[in-house]
């Protein structure tokens, strides 16, 4: 099975540890990526201020998918969104598409609406299947408590994501780890936002929406979190410390990408997963699995 | 509570949005709250309150909605969208009036900062030859710095 990887700006330079553990599985998978230089931003940060820009640039890197006959992989819930509302839009508005179509004339390209855009987690449960994964697993993973984080653009807007999931009550994230030999740990407010979004501007909101959910998560009792977007990654993870200090409050929660959780169940070392960069600590969660 | 002065309503604001491509619909509102209700930003901030920003809309303030900083305080999470009984799509909304306040140069320093990034580079992140060496190291593919192609379209569009 063959995807374009679409990896946009953040992973690359930021989440090494998401595209390795995400390529790593994959390779056990028998799910081909297929990398592409050219590939931009996605446009979802111009979505605010220049929205025919986002969808330009969208349209761009959805022309370069098709130029190689490729449905498209994104590893980030924001990269996901912006592509599939771009093709959404494009193959729904004849009048935006002769726009967009116009423009990306000038450079020789011109949007066709040949292929899909698919969340990599979407790929695993539609396209790879939980049989194919639980067959893959080799690491008993003890029942490791995990509270799942969905995010919000892993499943919406659901208007442009054909009833895939249930954005009221999502359960494909937890299909994928129950499969591997995790315990789905529920908390209050799981589907509420990480906040990231607001960074930029009001950075006071956007840490006390990551504190909240924090909070909630650790009252619950779990071993990490899970999640499959590097921006709520940035929040839980990176910024963990920073809120700790701002709410003085003290979480110690490792924030795990799906595909490290994943990972860990086929038996891979903690270095081919990149659990030794994530920002919180996972070396006690590890020894507990004595990985 | 401040009182609205429907003398400052501008009623082509609303005709325009309301049968715009994708955003229109919105006089449907029945004002119950589900929005502001669910809303995390909401909790985190009280100042913050969707149902509000589409009544401005449905009244035709345009001018309050788009000088004012409320509508920036959107995490675009879409859980009013989702919620909203009358289909209302205020994540989308609210975006489109980030768009029109943009215009009129409200746009926060961050927001704007970003946008310059990504017009200038196709990415916000540029890949030095240091980020591609970590790459190197655990076997990640190098990636180029930036992507020219975007910029130039981007700069014409």
């Amino acid at each position: 099975m063959k995807y374009s990887l679409f990896l946009g700006c953040t992973i690359p330079a930021r989440s090494r540890n998401y595209e390795l553990s995400a390529r790593a599985i994959a390779s056990r998978l028998d799910l081909e990526f297929i990398d592409i230089e050219e590939f931009s931003c996605c446009g979802f940060p111009l979505e605010a201020s220049d929205e025919m820009g986002a969808i330009l640039l969208g349209a761009r890197n959805l022309c370069l998918a098709e130029e190689k006959g490729l449905d498209i992989c994104a590893l980030c819930s924001a990269c996901t969104s912006m592509l599939t509302k771009t093709a959404y839009h494009l193959n729904n508005n004849q009048n935006l598409r002769e726009q967009i179509n116009k423009e990306l004339s000038k450079i020789g390209k011109e949007y066709k609406g040949t292929i899909n855009v698919r969340h990599f987690a979407r790929i695993l449960l539609e396209n790879i299947g939980l049989e194919r994964i639980r067959k893959e697993i080799k690491q008993d993973l003890k029942g490791l408590k995990v509270a799942t984080h969905y995010g919000c653009h892993y499943l919406k807007p659901s208007y442009i994501y054909e009833g895939f999931d249930d954005p009221q009550y999502p359960i494909t994230l937890e299909l994928i780890l129950e499969a591997v030999g995790v315990t789905n740990i529920q908390y209050r407010r799981k589907k509420d936002c990480c906040g990231g979004p607001v960074l930029l501007s009001d950075e006071a909101v956007a840490l006390t929406v990551a504190q909240e959910k924090l909070k909630y998560v650790k009252e619950a009792g779990t071993d990490c979190m899970n999640l499959v977007c590097p921006f709520c990654s940035l929040m839980f993870d990176a910024n963990q410390k920073g809120i700790e200090a701002q709410f003085g409050s003290e979480f110690n929660i490792p924030v795990l990408y799906l595909s490290q959780i994943i990972g860990l169940a086929m038996g891979f070392s903690r270095k081919e997963l990149g659990l030794n960069l994530n920002s919180v600590s996972t070396k006690e969660l590890t020894a507990k699995l004595e990985v | 509570m401040k009182r609205v002065n429907l003398l400052e309503s501008d009623t082509d604001f609303i005709e325009e949005l309301d049968s715009a491509d994708f955003i229109g619909g919105f006089r449907g509102c029945f004002t119950c709250g589900t929005c502001t209700a669910g809303c995390p930003v909401h909790r985190a901030n009280k100042d913050y309150n969707p149902l509000r920003i589409i009544r401005m809309l449905v009244l035709g303030l345009k001018e309050e909605i788009l000088k004012g900083d409320i509508i920036w305080l959107c995490s675009d999470c879409y859980t009013c969208q989702e919620n909203c009984p009358m289909g209302v799509k205020i994540t989308d909304i609210i975006n489109h009036l980030k768009n029109l306040a943009t215009r009129e140069k409200n746009i926060p320093l961050g927001v704007s900062t970003q946008e310059k990034l990504l017009k200038d580079q196709g990415k916000i992140y540029i890949i030095d030859d240091f980020d591609n060496k970590k790459r190197a190291k655990v076997g990640l593919p190098s990636l180029p710095a930036m992507v020219e192609e975007a910029k130039v379209l981007l700069k014409k569009g």
